[in-house]
């Protein structure tokens, strides 16, 4: 008897009170299109936990799947039984004997949710014990360090084993916090900071500056690419790529060199406010590290941030750049990041970029221009592009593969 | 037409061509161009390495193209040679390697290398306790194939693997050109550094192959140029035959998985009904061989008579291995396990694909009979 279901326990979500309806409803939403290839699974949630039954579908590979997706505490493969006991002790050696190998020890763990039930806990401790230890040779029970746990949970209409408890990504469920815009320049920075931000259950949409013919096709691909990488998490991501270039040219032209790159971070902001106030979200994330290059620091942070009192959520303000590489390998976006095309943070850098810019002068020189109409038609211009991941894209390559 | 000499190459498969061709008309741009053209042959080569990455259950960036199986083994044997003279300069292979290897091993001799060949029992089959043993302070290099071209053969790799694993200092490489299709390999389960593969001889084009390279791990490049393949294999790269070869290999292991039973089933009746003809000797092990090789001699026969008996009829069968057919010489893996030369010299191999059908293998054993009944009234 092979396992047929996987029991999922939530994490923080259990205290969250009324709103937990809604955590579960999004964590199985996320956990339905994180499996969506498996169309025989069932998903049924309760109040304490959700049970993924396989029917027949391949639980290696979606235990897999489920360890990226947020809102998870830990999860186990379990059997259900009825509450005979013959039907019990079979299950639980099956079960058992499928992880065991030869020299490992092991204990009981009975949860007895029932209370009604006739045998207390100590009982079904022992007569499972025995059980195992009858029909498994040189079989050796440790209860402070076992290799094995086998958990059996009396609930009210069914029972439950499961020898495995493998940790889940822990957070909360993407969707859950509210929706909100990350600026995704194509670097290594802004993946990482979205990839936190769904960690604290917040849906995002990207946006992305794109100034044809100063940045190619090829970035804009890198940050098709990374926005994927972001939807393997939780299922889809929209993508809405801003056409920057005229904007970028008039800044050129007309505010002085060394602020320029205020400028032009200012007006990312605005038109991203923009987009936000368009898509209902509630705040903007950026991969902003304090220090990191003249925009980040505080005094850059403080003119810039004067355009808007939307919150802005800046996940990695703390971090060294070697922990946000770290995080950027293990979510599968440093390669990428990494290909050496422009993008709109690195073409008109200026040479000497302020790094203590002055809010009121950069307010000053931007006085002189007319830039509502120049941000509504960015806007208006946006191209928004729904990203699935890997699996179910084409490329517009056709059958060539 | 019946075409079994699948070992020496494979038919394209008609959707692999209609990429190919594609992609030279349509996408012919080189991938290190700035401009769009540029972009999407890039953006086929990165597909193009993923899809065969995933197929293999490696990552993208252990794939690194080549022009197939001779120059991937190259890279593998004198890439790793270079790359660690420093650390040692005593390499391990088999007596039954493809002359790529066996050729290559023989070029670092003449440069001061030591190279220990390991023997193989009349299985055709190496010995990991013989691996155990030759392994010295100064090994740098395992290189041991996966399925032999010539019998079909299958040595121990996962064994192997675990045995080199207790040993940080030795690279380990298996040239899986015959197996790749037919029998799966599990690269990192196997502790597998280094591992060779050919597209045409899984109906890929020929000029197309790859190695893949451990994450981790590093050998020197041994062409020079423009820095391609992240600076192991320099070189435009062959975006159409690279494609095609991705596709290729899906549909190959789409086809492994629904008809490599009854490819076995062919080949079973095929050894079956051998067996039952005088004077035929199979050299292919019964245990541990590909789904894919029969290798038999005939009794009295020089192989090369009998190889154009078969093509009067319509029937491609080889020699020995492709490479050495045109040299006079028996085969050596036969020789390395105990078949005497004159068995060796009439040695043929009939080898498959998932195209050959039972019909195929009937008139084939037809048509052995009759030309053998038909040469030995010449012969006698």
């Amino acid at each position: 008897m092979n396992y047929d279901r996987i029991l999922i326990r939530y994490g923080e979500l259990s205290t969250k009170g009324k709103n937990r309806k809604v955590f579960i409803h999004k964590l199985k939403r996320n956990i339905k299109r994180v499996l969506r290839n498996f169309e025989k699974i069932n998903i049924e949630a309760d109040r304490e936990r959700m049970f993924i039954l396989l029917n027949g579908e391949n639980g290696l590979e979606i235990i897999e799947l489920l360890k990226n997706v947020f809102g998870i505490q830990s999860f186990s493969p379990a059997i259900k039984t009825d509450k005979e006991l013959e039907n019990m002790k079979n299950a639980a050696l099956d079960l058992f004997k499928k992880i065991h190998q030869a020299g490992e020890t092991f204990k009981i763990t009975t949860k007895r949710s029932d209370k009604t039930y006739y045998l207390d806990t100590n009982e079904i401790n022992q007569i499972f014990g025995a059980h195992l230890l009858k029909n498994i040779p040189e079989l050796k029970v440790d209860v402070k360090k076992p290799d094995i746990n086998l958990q059996i949970e009396i609930r009210e209409k069914a029972v439950y084993f499961s020898c495995e408890n493998i940790p889940g990504a822990g957070g909360l469920p993407v969707g859950s916090s509210g929706k909100g815009m990350l600026m995704l320049s194509g670097g290594i920075d802004s993946p990482v900071a979205g990839f936190l931000s769904m960690k604290r259950g917040v849906e995002i949409e990207a946006v992305h500056f794109y100034s044809p013919p100063f940045t190619s096709e090829r970035s804009k691909q890198k940050v098709i690419d990374l926005t994927e990488k972001l939807a393997n998490i939780s299922g889809a991501v929209k993508l809405h790529i801003v056409p920057f270039t005229e904007i970028q040219q008039l800044i050129a032209k007309q505010v002085p060199e060394n602020y320029s790159m205020t400028t032009t971070r200012r007006l990312m902001l605005r038109i991203t406010d923009e987009i936000r106030r368009k898509n209902d979200g509630l705040a903007i994330i950026t991969g902003e590290s304090l220090g990191q290059v003249a925009s980040q620091t505080l005094e850059s942070m403080y003119a810039i941030n004067d355009v808007t009192n939307t919150p802005i959520l800046r996940p990695l303000i703390t971090m060294d750049k070697s922990e946000i590489i770290d995080i950027s390998r293990a979510i599968d976006t440093f390669e990428i990041s990494n290909r050496p095309y422009e993008d709109c943070c690195t073409v008109f850098v200026p040479a000497s970029p302020k790094t203590k810019p002055k809010k009121e002068k950069v307010q000053y020189f931007e006085s002189y221009i007319e830039f509502e109409p120049l941000i509504s038609k960015a806007v208006e211009n946006t191209e928004t592009i729904a990203i699935a991941p890997k699996a179910a894209e084409q490329d517009g390559f056709g059958d060539l593969f | 037409m019946i075409y079994l000499d699948n070992s020496a190459t494979t038919k394209p498969y008609r959707e692999v061509l209609e990429s190919f061709n594609k992609v030279s008309t349509e996408y012919f741009g080189n991938p290190s161009s700035l401009h769009g053209l540029g972009g999407d042959a890039e953006k086929l080569l990165s597909q193009a390495r993923e899809q065969i990455a995933k197929l293999l259950k490696a990552q993208a960036k252990e794939i690194l193209f080549t022009s197939g199986g001779t120059e991937s083994n190259n890279i593998a044997i004198k890439g790793t040679a270079l790359m660690y003279r420093g650390r040692g300069r005593h390499i391990i292979t088999t007596e039954i390697e493809h002359p790529s290897v066996k050729e290559s091993m023989e070029q670092l001799k003449a440069l001061g290398f030591r190279i220990t060949y390991i023997p193989v029992d009349s299985n055709g089959t190496v010995s990991v306790t013989d691996i155990e043993k030759a392994i010295s302070q100064e090994t740098i290099l395992v290189s041991v194939m996966h399925v032999n071209n010539e019998t079909g053969s299958i040595q121990p790799i996962k064994e192997i693997g675990q045995l080199i694993k207790q040993y940080s200092k030795i690279i380990f490489h298996v040239d899986y050109v015959q197996g790749i299709g037919k029998v799966p390999l599990q690269f990192h389960d196997c502790q597998i550094d280094l591992c060779t593969f050919s597209g045409h001889k899984f109906h890929g084009l020929k000029g197309t192959g790859a190695l893949f390279v451990r994450q981790g791990v590093k050998i020197s490049p041994l062409f020079s140029g423009g820095g391609q393949e992240w600076q192991q294999r320099s070189g435009t790269e062959n975006v159409a035959g690279i494609v095609a070869m991705a596709k290729a290999l899906r549909l190959t292991l789409l086809n492994q998985e629904n008809s490599v039973a009854e490819m076995k089933k062919i080949r079973d009746f095929i050894r079956l009904e051998l067996e039952k003809i005088d004077g035929i000797k199979i050299h292919t092990p019964v245990l541990h061989c590909a789904p894919h090789i029969i290798n038999f001699s005939i009794h009295g026969f020089k192989a090369e008579v009998f190889v154009h008996a078969l093509e009067e009829k319509g029937i491609y069968v080889s020699t020995t291995s492709a490479c050495s057919s045109k040299i006079k010489k028996a085969s050596s893996t036969l020789l390395a396990m105990g078949v005497p030369e004159e068995e060796a010299l009439s040695s043929i191999r009939v080898s498959l694909s998932y195209e050959n059908t039972m019909e195929e293998a009937i008139q084939f054993i037809e048509t052995v009979n009759e030309a053998i009944n038909r040469l030995r009234k010449v012969m006698n």
